[in-house]
């Protein structure tokens, strides 16, 4: 009963949907603008509606409801009750759900925001969300309703997946989701700015906070996928140019992108048309993502085929979507040109750069991504890419990158020379220089060629933003949000460079072969197993292992790693025993038997790594940060 | 300079630096891309001997030898048409199996030895990487002789 009654709230979620992309864009046209407050009803229709159909999914997953099919699948009466409800989004259905709840939720916060909106851009915007909405319900509801039921009933459910049994993953999607439906935000603006034709400062200053704190949330939803595949893979790494990961990376840069060049529209009103460019296509990479993810293609051109309803819909929507945006583009852009010149040397030069080099990055992670995807369709061959390209294409324009961010920090607008700040641009240049040559050689020995660029460009992009707000302090000058958002967070970006080339650098990996009592060496460390003993879980047995590591005799602690069997799914999983500390992580994991009494292990010693997460979060933090200023919180129309 | 020739510049600049990054970006997937091989492509010779590829198909069943307490191991490589002997050192993953699918990066020694580098992991008993799948179904007019069940790795 509860399962229809989310179904019904779902397809009456559509209909809200309907009513809302037709009022707001309508309404307007005909001159009728007051239309938008039906709009705005609509839009707390749909949300309300939506909420009640996720209510109903998480019930059913709660009660363990294994009359619903999607629940059957996805769950257990084992399962304990967290990850009973963050199952809801564990596979395509509900995380489909999960997608079209966060945009009502999103689409309801721009109504109640919008006061200050002209009545007629704003129903544009509800509109254009309304139709966004219409696609995703649509595409729920036809192709992949969570809520079908299964006859006969099961006992008991297959289980979810043992690898999304974990908090970090619990929190990953419903983070990245709302980094990639906050996007839609940014699009909506664009395309109703393209619609009226109209495009000022006002425009940019009202699309900023969204993107920044949209941007937030996709920071701190890559960043806890990437420690989840650190912690639970039993790999060890952080990062593996996965398609999964590119997919949810691409429109980070060009979100990245996207605020940069809002700030350059929103202080000199330029870069008009790029900056529209830029959101719809932010916007159309967070649908590509979540529809390449979701439906399989990237993993298996197979699954693809195997749908064909759900890869046409997809293909469909996309094209609907991106190409009627571009089309608006194409023939709107033109009436939106920027008038005003600047200094090679201003702050918009150094901008435009940033935003050439992010989307370069972007572009050439999309060819590794989709150069697979088309040699397999065109018969060309099975291929693979890797790290062997990933990490040159990407680091190419990405290090001059954060060299042009550290001198650029201190650039003024349009005739302002970065040449007045000299001095402190080559104050934290030098400060960096010796903290570099005191890592590599004092610290640390054994750098490779790029380790000391790594590090100098790290501690320079952390010295470097911090200059700006304590001379602002020094002088009593107003120290605002924005200005502290900022410099907090491309000292963020410094301190994940220094940390990613610490680990790039100086990890320390081995597989060892063990026995109870057998110890081996990696580096200054020894890894000695202790022990194995069974252990029980709610859902599971397990092996664990009792490794005691040492530092040069000095105990470092005793480390448990477990070799997990998931009883439903008969999956085996391995859970890494990990040692946090400030300056590294000690890692071990489980292999196998190898007979004659030894397991494998595979053991690292990774420094700084828990700084690649942390500032990824404080980053996120900055753009929050900013985008609570005041100064977006005023009347536009004052 | 008159703002024109700057504008003129700096466009001929991007252009120049865009091209640059296009050519790296060519130059470097060409090198560094990987192509799979199944058993039968291996055995007639399709496959670089000077470049790593992948090398995909079953694992065949008792093949499986170890070096009791040692990482290192070895094990045939098959698509029911021709075999491969593949060499190891170091942890397979949890679900790597004597009758599963299995996907090896690395090598084809000079005695047709492939030395592998890493053996990939999937994260579900039923998942068969597509392109073994694809090559076995080849061998066998269109039609999976073991473990049929192909579907995608639950992703989030």
């Amino acid at each position: 009963m509860i399962a229809e009654l989310g179904h019904y709230a779902l397809v009456l979620a559509l209909l809200a949907a309907v009513t809302q992309a037709a009022f707001g864009l309508i309404g307007p046209a005909v001159g009728k603008p007051a239309w938008s407050a039906v709009a705005r009803s609509a839009t707390s229709a749909q949300f309300m509606l939506a909420t009640i159909s996720l209510g109903a999914l998480v019930w059913a997953f709660v009660q363990n409801d294994f009359s619903v099919e999607y629940v059957a699948s996805n769950s257990n009466s084992a399962l304990p009750l967290l990850y009973r409800i963050s199952a809801v989004w564990g596979a395509h259905e509900g995380s489909l759900l999960l997608w079209a709840w966060i945009l009502a939720g999103w689409t309801l916060a721009v109504s109640w925001r919008s006061d200050g909106l002209p009545e007629g851009f704003a129903a544009r915007v509800l509109g254009i969300l309304g139709l966004v909405s219409i696609g995703f319900l649509l595409f729920t509801l036809a192709t992949s309703n969570p809520f079908a039921r299964l006859e006969p009933a099961v006992p008991d459910g297959r289980d979810l997946n043992p690898l999304l049994q974990d908090p970090a993953l619990a929190a990953h999607p419903p983070m990245l989701y709302a980094g990639y439906v906050g996007l839609s935000v940014a699009f909506a603006f664009a395309c109703a700015a393209m619609i009226e034709g109209r495009l000022d400062q006002t425009w940019a200053r009202w699309t900023r906070p969204w993107t920044t704190v949209a941007w937030a949330f996709l920071t701190v939803g890559i960043a806890l996928g990437s420690w989840w595949a650190y912690y639970e893979l039993g790999w060890g790494g952080y990062w593996f140019w996965d398609p999964v990961e590119n997919a949810s990376f691409m429109p980070w840069l060009v979100g990245t992108a996207l605020i940069h060049s809002l700030a350059v529209t929103e202080k000199r009103g330029l870069f008009k048309s790029w900056t529209l460019l830029l959101a719809i296509l932010a916007f159309s990479l967070s649908l590509l993502g979540t529809f390449l993810v979701r439906s399989g293609v990237l993993v298996s051109v197979h699954s693809f085929a195997a749908d064909p309803a759900r890869g046409m819909f997809i293909l469909i929507f996309l094209v609907m979507i991106i190409g009627g945006a571009l089309t608006l583009y194409a023939w709107r852009a033109p009436l939106l040109r920027s008038e005003a010149g600047f200094e090679f040397t201003s702050r918009e030069s150094f901008l435009l750069f940033n935003n050439i080099l992010l989307v370069v990055a972007a572009a050439a992670i999309f060819a590794g991504t989709m150069a697979p995807l088309i040699s397999d369709a065109l018969g060309l061959g099975t291929l693979s890419v890797g790290r062997q390209y990933f990490d040159p294409v990407f680091l190419l324009p990405i290090l001059p990158l954060l060299a042009l961010a550290a001198v650029g920090l201190h650039s003024g607008w349009k005739r302002g020379r970065v040449t007045e700040r000299r001095a402190a641009i080559l104050w934290t240049l030098l400060a960096s220089v010796l903290v570099t040559l005191l890592l590599v050689l004092g610290v640390w020995e054994g750098a490779k060629i790029l380790t000391p660029v790594g590090f100098a460009l790290g501690v320079w992009l952390i010295l470097s933003p911090l200059i700006d707000p304590i001379d602002r302090w020094r002088r009593k000058l107003t120290l605002t949000p924005a200005l502290l958002g900022m410099a907090l967070a491309h000292a963020s970006l410094g301190v994940f460079v220094v940390s990613i080339t610490a680990v790039e650098s100086y990890t320390r990996e081995r597989d060892l072969a063990l026995a109870v009592g057998e110890a081996g060496q990696v580096g200054e460390f020894e890894y000695r197993l202790t022990g194995l003993s069974g252990v029980e879980g709610p859902n599971y047995d397990a092996l664990r292992g009792e490794v005691v590591v040492t530092e040069n005799g000095k105990p470092v602690g005793v480390l448990y790693p477990e070799k997990r069997n998931y009883w439903v799914q008969r999956q085996v999983m391995t859970e890494a025993g990990i040692d946090m500390q400030l300056t590294r992580d000690v890692f071990v994991a489980l292999g196998e038997d190898l007979g004659a009494g030894r397991w494998s292990v595979r053991a690292q010693v990774r420094p700084l790594i828990n700084y690649v997460w942390f500032a990824a979060v404080l980053m996120a933090l900055g753009g929050i940060w900013a985008a609570c200023d005041r100064r977006y919180r005023r009347e536009p129309h004052a | 300079m008159t703002p024109r020739q700057r504008r003129v510049t700096l466009v001929v600049g991007i252009l120049v630096g865009v091209s640059a990054a296009v050519a790296l970006a060519v130059r470097a997937m060409n090198e560094n891309v990987m192509f799979f091989f199944d058993p039968t492509q291996v055995a007639s010779g399709e496959a670089p001997i000077d470049k790593r590829f992948r090398l995909g198909g079953m694992v065949r069943p008792g093949t499986v030898v170890r070096e009791p307490g040692a990482l290192e191991m070895s094990f045939v490589v098959t698509d029911f048409q021709k075999d491969v002997p593949v060499k190891y050192s170091g942890i397979v993953p949890d679900l790597f199996r004597e009758n599963q699918g299995v996907v090896a990066h690395g090598r084809l020694g000079a005695d047709g030895t492939f030395v592998a580098d890493e053996i990939l992991a999937k994260h579900d008993e039923n998942y068969m990487p597509p392109e073994v799948a694809r090559a076995i179904k080849d061998k066998h007019g269109g039609v999976m002789p073991v473990n049929p069940d192909v579907r995608s790795v639950p992703r989030t």
